[in-house]
C-alpha cells in the first residue's frame, strides 16, 4: 500500500481522526504481528493445478466440513442424536470461525464475534445451548427467559467519544437539538411498533432467526430499499440519528446504511426485543463468542475434530460422498467416504468444494457478497480512562470509521477496574466494491494496522502509545455476508439452502445475516436433514 | 560603563537615576513572596506526606541551602545585572507560582513525588537566593553601604514577617494553597514588570522584558481563575484537621487526620470513622447480627481494614476465627502497626484468632471454601461502578454460598435519611438474592443517621444477650433500631444488578443534594 501515514489514516479512519491525531502523532513501535494464516491456506483452493487426492477413503457416517459456529452446531446436533461416526474438518489452526478467540497472560479475548443478544423467548437451539451452559436461571410468566447475572454485560456497557469527552450510551445526546431528539423518539417509536408487529398467522414481523419472522410483504418489502433510502423516505434527517443507524449497520452487517437492506437494519432494532420493551441485555465473556463455540465443541468425542485440514473436493460417488483434502502445511492428502456430508462453509467456498459446481457454477453464487474486516487485539498495561463517562464494555469513537473497542476484562469478577487489559478493536471495510476492499485488506501490513490502531485510539487516549504492550491483528477476508437490498428475500438464498446428493449446507450466510443465531440455526437444520437422511428419528431442536 | 569605573565611595552620592525608595518596596515584596513559596511547599509536604515536623524542617533546610547556592551563583553574573535581576524575578514568579499546582498534580500521579518536591524547593530557593545579592549590586553605587545593608535587610525581614502572618491567618483559610501559590507568583511577576520601569536606565531591552512579564502574568492569572477547579481537583481543603498520615496506594488514598475531637480516617476523601463516635457505628454494625447468629465460631469481615469491627467481634466469647478481607495491604498495615489506631482497635488485628487476607472481595468469595456463622460487610459507599459491584445480587449470591445455614450477615448500607432510595435499594437487592432481611439504623454524629441491613438465609430471632461493656447499645435500644420513622421509611426501588448498576446512579443523585 503506497500511502504515507497521513493518507493511510485518512483513507481508513477519516479526516477527523487524521486531523485530531496530527497534533499528538504517536509513532511508537508495538511488538506484534498479523495472525491470520487461513487465507493463504484457503487460497490454495484457487490454484490452477488440482490438489492431491488420497486413494484410500476412510468410511465415516457424517463428515462436517468447517468448524465455525455452523459446523460445530451441526456436530453438536448430530452428537445429541447419538451419531458416533463423525469427522469435523477445519482448515484453520483452531475451531470457531469468526467466533474464534485468543488468550494471553492478561486475559482471553475475542477474534471476532464477541456477544450474543440475550434471547427474548424460550425455545430453539440457542436457548438449548445456553441452558446446557447453566446460564438460564428461569423463565417468567410472560415466557421471557432470565439469565445468570455474571454472563450479562455489566454496566457501564457503552460510551461514546466526541471531541475530547466520553458520553454515556451510543446516542450523542450532548448538544442534540429538540429536532434531533424528536426524530430519535419518532424512530424509536417506529422500531418499537415493528418489534411488536405480528402477521395474520401470529408470527412476529421480525424474529430470530430471520426465517421465523413473517414473510408478509408488508415487512419483507423493506428489503427492496437500502436503510439510507428508507430513512430519507421517512424524513429522518438528524445527523445524530443517522450516525446511530450507520453505526448499527456497520457493527452488525459491516457496511453503512446506504449499502444495507432496510429490512436487515430494521431487524437489528426490532427482532431481538421481546415486546419492544427495550434491550434485554447481551451475553458476553472475556473471549466473546469463543465461549459458545467451546461449549458446542464439548459435545464432540476426542478425535472427531481435526484442524489444519483443507478439504478441496466434496463429490457424490457410488456408495456415498467422497471428501478429499490435504493437511495444511504438509500437503499430505487424506480422504473420507461419508454417508452424508455437511458443508458448513460460506457459499464461495461451497461452490469450489462441491465438484459438480466447479464446471457449472451455481446461479446464486454472485448474490452472496462478503465484507472484509480487520480485528486487532491490543494488550495495554493500564485500563484506558478519559474525561467524562467511565470506561465501558463497548467504547465507540463518534468521528472515526473504526467501530471502537471492547474491553476483554469488563466481565471479570473483580472489584478493581485497573491494571492491564486487552482492547479488541474492530474495523469493517464497508465499501460498495467488496473485491476492492478485500484487495485493500490483504495488501495491508502489520505496520499499517499498528499506525491505524494507534492513531485511532490516541485521539481519545493520548497515553495509548506508552501503555501498549502487544498488538495482534487478524484480517478476515470474508468476515460477514452482506445483506444488500434485495438479497434477504431474493430467490438465491432459498436455492442455496437445498441439499444435493447427500451433501447438506450450513452457514450463517444462508440466513443472510452473519450472526451466531443464524449459524446455529442452519447448522442444526442441516444436521437434522442428515439425521432424516440416515433414517434416524428426529425430534427437532429448531 | 568602563569610563565610570572611577573612584570607590565618592564623598557625595551622585544624583540618582533610580528611585531607590521604591526599590526597597520591591525588596519587601520579593521577601514576602519568597517566604510564602517556602511555607506553601512546607505545608503541602506535610499535608500530602504527613509528619509535619520532618516535612517542615527538611523543606526549610533545603530552601535556605538553595538560597545560599543562589547567593554564591550570583558572583558569576558579571554583565547586565539589572537585566538579569528582572529575569530572575520572572523566573521566581513562574517557578514559585506553579509550585503548589505542580506538586498536587504530581502527587495524584504518585511516583517520584519527593524528587519533584525537593527539586522545586531547590529551584525556587536558588532563584530567590539570587535576588538580594543582585539587587544589592544594583544599588551599591546609589546608596552608602551602611544604609544599603540596613535598608535591604530591614525590608527583607519585614517582608518575612508579613508573609508568616498572612499565610496562616488569611491566605490558607481564604485561598488555599494552590491559589496562594499562583497569587504570589502573579505578585512577583508584577514586581518584575514594575522593576522594568524602576530600572529602566540600566536595561538594554525593557520592552522585551515587559512583554515577557505581561505574558507570564496573563498565564498565572488564568491559573488563578481556574484555581477554583484546580483546588477541587487537587482535593485541597478536604480535611479540616491536621493530616498525620497519608498514603496513596494502588487502590485508594488513605488519610489520617487529628483534630480537637481525636483522629479520623478518610479513604479517597470520604470519612470512614472519627475516633470520637466510631464506637456507635461499630457497635451497631456488629452486635445486632451477633445476637441473632446461633454460633459465632467463624466470622468473616469484608472491608474494615481499620480493625474496629474486629474489636467488637472479639468481645464475643464464642469467636474462634475471624477472617478479615481487605483489598489494600496499606490499610490493614495501618490498622496493625500505626500505634494510635491499633490502640483504638484494641490491637484486634494482632489477635491470634484473626487472619488478615489482602484480596479482592469478589475474588475471595468466588474462590474461598469456608462457611461463616457471621459475616460483616463494611465496604465504602457505592459511589462508583467498581464499588457498585459489591452491592449487586451477584455479590450477595456469592456471599450466601459462603454462609452457614443459620448464619447472619450485616451490610453497611449508607444513610437511610440522606440517601433513602439507595438504602432501600440495598435492602431490596439483598432480599432479591434470597435472604431474609432486617434493616435498621443508628445515629452516628460524624456520619448522620446511618443504615444497615441484616440478612440470613432464613428468619433469625435474637438468641443472645448483648455483651458487657458496650458504650452505646443496650437491649432496650436494640429494639428501637429497627423502626423507621416516616422520613426514612421504605420506598419502592429496583434490584441492583451487575448489568444495571442502578444503585450507583441513585446514590449519586441522592448525595449530590447534600454536597
Amino acid at each position: 500500500m503506497e500511502l504515507n501515514r497521513r493518507e493511510l489514516i485518512t483513507a481508513f479512519l477519516g479526516a477527523a481522526v487524521a486531523g485530531a491525531c496530527q497534533r499528538s502523532a504517536p509513532r511508537a513501535r508495538i511488538p506484534g504481528t498479523l495472525v491470520d494464516r487461513a487465507a493463504e491456506w484457503g487460497h490454495a483452493l484457487r490454484g490452477a493445478a488440482p490438489l492431491p487426492r488420497s486413494a484410500a477413503l476412510q468410511p465415516v457416517d457424517v463428515a462436517v466440513v468447517g468448524a465455525g459456529p455452523a459446523g460445530l452446531s451441526a456436530a453438536w446436533r448430530l452428537r445429541g442424536a447419538g451419531v458416533s461416526s463423525l469427522a469435523v474438518l477445519e482448515v484453520d489452526e483452531a475451531p470457531g470461525g469468526t467466533s474464534r478467540s485468543g488468550r494471553n497472560a492478561v486475559s482471553a479475548f475475542p477474534w471476532g464475534a464477541h456477544y450474543l443478544p440475550a434471547p427474548n423467548r424460550d425455545g430453539g437451539p440457542v436457548m438449548r445451548l445456553l441452558r446446557g451452559m447453566g446460564l438460564v436461571t428461569g423463565v417468567d410468566e410472560k415466557g421471557r427467559p432470565h439469565f445468570a447475572e455474571q454472563a450479562l454485560v455489566r454496566e457501564p456497557d457503552e460510551r461514546l467519544f466526541y471531541r475530547g469527552h466520553w458520553y454515556d450510551g451510543l446516542y450523542l445526546r450532548a448538544g442534540a437539538s429538540p429536532e434531533d431528539l424528536d426524530e430519535l423518539r419518532r424512530f424509536e417509536a417506529a422500531m418499537q411498533s415493528y418489534a411488536q408487529a405480528h402477521d395474520g398467522r401470529g408470527r412476529k414481523a421480525f424474529d430470530v432467526p430471520l426465517e421465523r419472522g413473517s414473510d408478509d410483504a408488508e415487512w419483507t418489502g423493506l428489503d427492496r430499499l437500502s436503510m439510507a433510502e428508507w430513512m430519507e423516505r421517512e424524513g429522518y434527517r438528524s445527523p445524530r440519528l443517522r450516525w446511530v443507524v450507520d453505526y448499527a449497520c456497520r457493527d452488525d452487517f459491516g457496511a453503512d446504511a446506504s449499502a444495507i437492506s432496510a429490512y436487515a437494519a430494521t431487524w437489528y432494532f426490532a427482532a431481538r426485543h421481546g415486546d419492544g420493551v427495550g434491550s434485554d441485555g447481551y451475553l458476553t465473556w472475556p473471549e466473546g463468542n469463543g465461549r459458545l463455540v467451546a461449549e458446542l465443541q464439548r459435545a464432540l468425542a476426542p478425535g472427531q475434530l481435526s484442524t489444519q485440514r483443507l478439504v478441496h473436493t466434496v463429490e457424490p460417488v457410488e456408495g456415498g460422498v467422497a471428501v478429499h483434502g490435504v493437511e495444511a502445511g504438509t500437503q499430505a492428502p487424506f480422504g473420507l467416504l461419508a454417508r452424508r456430508v455437511v458443508v458448513a462453509a460460506p457459499r464461495f467456498v461451497a461452490a469450489r468444494l462441491y465438484a459438480p459446481w466447479r464446471s457449472a457454477p451455481p446461479p446464486w453464487l454472485s448474490a452472496f457478497q462478503y465484507t472484509p474486516w480487520a480485528v486487532a487485539n491490543l494488550t495495554v498495561s493500564e485500563h484506558p480512562g478519559g474525561r467524562g463517562a467511565p470506561l465501558a464494555w463497548d467504547n465507540v469513537l463518534y468521528e472515526s470509521q473504526s467501530l471502537g473497542y471492547v474491553v476483554a476484562t469488563h466481565q471479570r469478577e473483580r472489584v478493581q477496574d485497573s491494571g492491564p487489559t486487552v482492547l479488541t478493536w474492530y474495523y469493517p471495510l464497508g465499501g460498495a466494491d467488496v473485491k476492492a476492499e478485500r484487495g485493500r485488506l490483504l495488501s495491508s501490513t502489520y505496520e499499517d494496522w499498528e499506525a491505524l490502531v494507534l492513531a485511532d485510539l490516541s485521539v481519545a487516549h493520548p497515553e495509548i502509545a506508552r501503555t501498549a504492550q502487544r498488538l495482534e491483528v487478524m484480517r478476515w477476508g470474508h468476515a460477514m455476508v452482506r445483506p444488500r437490498p434485495g438479497f434477504l428475500f431474493g430467490p438465491e438464498r432459498a436455492a442455496a439452502v437445498l441439499p444435493r446428493d447427500g451433501v447438506h449446507f450450513a452457514h450463517s450466510d444462508l440466513g443472510g445475516l452473519a450472526l451466531f443465531e443464524e449459524a446455529c440455526h442452519h447448522g442444526v437444520r442441516a444436521a437434522e436433514e442428515v439425521l432424516a437422511g440416515l433414517g434416524r428419528p428426529v425430534d427437532s431442536w429448531l | 560603563m568602563a569610563e565610570e569605573a572611577a573612584p570607590e565611595a565618592p564623598a557625595e552620592i551622585p544624583a540618582l537615576p533610580l528611585r531607590r525608595e521604591l526599590l526597597f518596596i520591591t525588596v519587601l515584596v520579593i521577601a514576602t513572596c519568597g517566604l510564602v513559596y517556602e511555607l506553601v511547599v512546607g505545608t503541602l509536604a506535610s499535608y500530602l506526606l504527613g509528619d509535619s515536623v520532618t516535612q517542615f524542617s527538611t523543606v526549610i533546610g533545603v530552601y535556605l541551602f538553595a538560597m545560599g547556592v543562589g547567593a554564591w551563583l550570583s558572583r558569576f553574573i558579571e554583565r547586565g545585572v539589572a537585566q538579569r535581576f528582572v529575569e530572575v524575578e520572572l523566573a521566581v514568579a513562574f517557578a514559585g507560582g506553579v509550585t503548589a499546582p505542580l506538586l498536587f498534580f504530581t502527587f495524584s500521579g504518585g511516583a517520584g513525588f519527593r524528587v519533584v518536591l525537593y527539586g522545586s524547593v531547590l529551584l525556587v530557593g536558588t532563584l530567590v537566593g539570587l535576588e538580594i545579592p543582585l539587587l544589592l549590586r544594583i544599588l551599591k553605587d546609589q546608596v552608602r553601604f551602611k544604609d544599603l545593608v540596613s535598608h535591604v535587610l530591614t525590608f527583607d525581614y519585614v517582608g518575612a514577617l508579613a508573609a508568616s502572618l498572612l499565610f496562616p491567618l488569611v491566605l490558607v483559610p481564604k485561598l488555599g494553597l494552590v491559589r496562594t501559590s499562583l497569587l504570589f507568583g502573579l505578585v512577583n511577576a508584577g514586581v518584575g514588570l514594575w522593576s522594568t520601569w524602576l530600572l529602566e536606565p540600566l536595561l538594554a531591552a525593557p520592552g522585551r522584558l515587559r512583554l515577557k512579564a505581561a505574558f507570564l502574568m496573563l498565564l498565572l492569572f488564568m491559573g488563578l481563575v481556574a484555581g477554583e477547579r484546580l483546588t477541587v481537583w487537587a482535593e485541597e481543603g478536604l480535611y479540616a484537621d491536621e493530616v498525620v498520615r497519608a498514603y496513596s496506594t494502588p487502590y485508594q488514598r488513605i488519610v489520617l487526620t487529628r483534630g480537637k475531637r481525636g483522629f479520623s480516617l478518610f479513604l479517597n476523601g470520604n470519612l470512614q470513622f472519627a475516633a470520637v463516635d466510631e464506637y456507635r457505628y461499630h457497635e451497631a454494625l456488629v452486635h445486632p447480627a451477633m445476637t441473632r447468629a446461633v454460633r459465632h465460631s467463624s466470622v468473616l469481615v469484608l472491608g474494615g481494614g481499620d480493625g474496629l469491627a474486629v474489636r467488637e467481634i472479639l468481645r464475643w466469647p464464642g469467636v474462634e476465627r475471624v477472617t478479615l478481607v481487605d483489598l489494600d495491604p496499606a490499610m490493614t498495615k495501618l490498622g496493625t502497626e500505626y500505634e494510635e489506631l491499633a490502640e483504638l482497635n484494641g490491637h484486634s488485628l494482632s489477635d491470634g484468632r484473626v487472619r488478615v487476607v489482602n484480596d479482592d472481595a469478589l475474588q475471595f468469595l468466588a474462590h474461598d471454601t469456608g462457611r461463616y456463622d457471621v459475616v460483616v460487610v463494611d465496604f465504602p459507599d457505592p459511589n462508583n461502578f467498581s464499588l457498585g459491584k459489591l452491592y449487586t445480587t451477584r455479590f450477595y449470591a456469592l456471599l450466601k454460598a459462603r454462609m452457614a445455614p443459620e448464619g447472619v450477615a450485616v451490610i453497611q448500607s449508607t444513610s437511610p435519611l440522606m440517601a433513602r432510595a439507595s438504602f432501600w435499594c440495598v435492602e431490596k437487592t439483598v432480599s432479591a438474592a434470597g435472604f431474609w432481611t432486617a434493616p435498621y439504623h443508628a445515629l452516628v454524629p460524624s456520619f448522620g443517621e446511618w443504615g444497615y441491613v441484616m440478612a440470613s438465609p432464613s428468619p433469625r430471632p435474637r438468641v443472645h444477650p448483648l455483651p458487657q461493656g458496650l458504650k452505646f447499645l443496650d437491649d432496650a435500644t436494640l429494639d428501637t433500631l429497627e423502626s423507621f420513622p416516616a422520613d426514612m421509611a421504605r420506598v419502592p426501588s429496583e434490584v441492583n444488578r451487575l448489568n444495571n448498576q442502578v444503585l450507583v446512579r441513585t446514590y449519586e443523585e441522592e448525595w449530590r443534594r447534600w454536597n
